[in-house]
């Protein structure tokens, strides 16, 4: 059979739609900043590098699971509010180039302070990695990690999809990102809409944390770095300003990422981010309008 | 002294001076008509009532209270309420939640009647209540753009150019509207291009050419269309 063939296996489609929901979260949170801020945060992976970093040391001074994640998710907020009030804020309504310049800086700024703080070699992921334990499901084994990831991630998006379509926060939400100026001048608060999708992109990244600590056992302090730009990557394949598209963007290139990852020889490995990279510009130049995109333009609206 | 009141008001884009020390006031049940050729200030007097204009001098006065450094959000839920130039309105989202946008601005104290009064006073919106905004004609999405701003049930009402683009018949309804939403207590002011029209609806009518105040009309000059044209070209 050629899926034998190709050495793909359910193990190997399962920890890509584990990898495919990380990075689906990840999507999302970018994109949602980007929907009322009109800003790129390359910065997004260096609050998971936080998270997991948050993690590894929960879990080394003892803390139980629970409150190990707690302290992660707690990091990762902070982080998040920080970085809005001290870098978005103040740069709103700036050149989309600025912006994008300044949360690079912001990003090796982070990056280097861990790698000063924690060094080059990193943490282990601690207690949670015991996640790695495969369940029998069916005669089959799956990671316990990759089952919780789909489920966490699919949750995620749920729960995002009913507070953007049934609550007034998410309809002002919307209309923000839709047309920022008209929705301030009814009366949509900008602050509490800028502030709502920084904690729910904070909220997305924290969990991305968690998923990915446990699918990669070490942090370090390059960690999401490279995760954020297939992320980037997946979300302009999709279409930035369209939600929807983004995320199935985001999405697919994790679970490209996550299936090659299964299917090349571990002697081959190195050559994935090189092989994702190539898809990338293909799919760019056959559909340069994004690959979930319908007729019409992904072209960002006036 | 419930009212609003410009006073004075200097609006700077640059070098460009786009209103010049303008006075006005509008009243509960009035409507105040504000017309003259393009780039004479109009909208920009609107803009900077909103908090959304560069004010280089003079004030806005809300009920005796100054407007000036408030973030338009802040002005919308003190219950002045902007119909955009060119609707401005939501396409993606339906009828409905265009509407309720609306509500956005809606202060505490308000009895929350505002939804059911904007499909009352037109009803082509309930037809369409739950479909894409983006497909209605320009005479729906105007109506839809005056009953978003009524929802949050605002003590005045400012218009910017509603009969734009429209055919006459659709203009008619505009205009009905208008006159019902003086009758239910309401201050309008009027921004238009339909200058006959609405110094006749209108209690008071100001023209502006250059950012500055012309002349001011009441509905009986209406018919004096050399008074007009000339105001227009003075």
């Amino acid at each position: 059979m050629i899926l034998a063939f190709l050495n793909l296996t359910w193990p190997t489609f399962a920890s890509g739609l584990a990898l495919g929901g990380v990075y689906a979260l990840m999507a999302v949170g970018i994109g949602l900043v980007f929907g009322v801020l009109r800003l790129v945060n390359f910065a997004y992976g260096q609050l998971i590098m936080a998270g997991g970093f948050a993690l590894a040391f929960g879990s080394q001074w003892g803390f139980p699971n629970w409150a190990a994640i707690l302290f992660c998710f707690g990091v990762v907020l902070a982080l998040s509010v920080l970085m809005d009030w001290l870098v978005f804020r103040p740069l709103r309504g700036h050149s989309p180039a600025v912006m994008l310049v300044a949360t690079f800086a912001v990003a090796f700024l982070l990056q280097n302070i861990a790698l000063l703080a924690f060094g080059p070699l990193g943490k282990s992921a601690g207690a949670l990695a015991i996640l790695n334990a495969p369940w029998d499901i069916g005669g089959v084994f799956i990671k316990k990690i990759a089952v919780i990831s789909v489920v966490t991630a699919a949750g995620c998006l749920l729960i995002l999809q009913l507070l953007l379509t049934r609550t007034p926060l998410g309809l002002h939400m919307r209309a923000a990102a839709m047309d920022f100026r008209t929705a301030r001048l009814l009366g949509v608060r900008a602050n509490r809409v800028i502030s709502g999708a920084v904690i729910i992109s904070g909220l997305f990244a924290a969990v991305s944390a968690v998923m990915l600590s446990v699918q990669e056992l070490t942090v370090v302090p390059a960690f999401g770095t490279q995760d954020t730009i297939l992320v980037l990557a997946g979300v302009v394949l999709g279409g930035l300003t369209r939600p929807v598209p983004a995320t199935l963007g985001g999405f697919s290139i994790g679970f490209a990422n996550g299936i090659l990852g299964g299917m090349l020889p571990a002697n081959q490995s190195q050559y994935l981010p090189s092989l994702l990279f190539a898809m990338v510009i293909i799919v760019l130049l056959v559909r340069p309008d994004g690959l979930f995109t319908r007729g019409g333009s992904a072209v960002e609206r006036v | 002294m419930t009212a609003l009141a410009v006073e004075n008001l200097s609006v700077r884009y640059g070098a460009v001076e786009a209103v010049r020390k303008l006075s006005l006031e509008v009243k509960p049940g009035e409507i105040v008509g504000l017309i003259g050729p393009n780039g004479a200030g109009k909208s920009s007097t609107l803009h900077a009532i909103m908090g959304a204009a560069p004010v280089t001098g003079g004030d806005v006065r809300l009920d005796g209270r100054s407007l000036i450094g408030r973030r338009p959000e802040d002005v919308a839920r003190r219950g002045v309420a902007l119909v955009p130039e060119g609707r401005r309105i939501f396409g993606e989202l339906t009828v409905d939640e265009n509407l309720r946008l609306g509500l956005a601005a809606r202060r505490a104290r308000r009895n929350g009647h505002g939804l059911d009064r904007a499909y009352d006073l037109f009803p082509v919106l309930g037809e369409f209540r739950s479909r894409q905004a983006g497909v209605l004609s320009g005479g729906q999405q105007q109506q839809l753009a005056i009953g978003r701003a009524l929802v949050s049930e605002p003590d005045y009402l400012l218009l910017d150019e509603p009969s734009l683009g429209l055919a006459p018949k659709i203009v008619d309804v505009v205009f009905e509207a208008l006159a019902k939403i003086r009758h239910a207590g309401l201050a309008v002011l009027l921004v238009e291009q339909r200058a006959q029209r609405t110094v006749a609806l209108a209690d008071r009518s100001h023209v502006l050419a250059n950012g500055e105040l012309r002349l001011t009309l009441g509905p009986q000059d209406a018919g004096d269309t050399d008074r007009l044209v000339a105001a227009y070209l003075a």
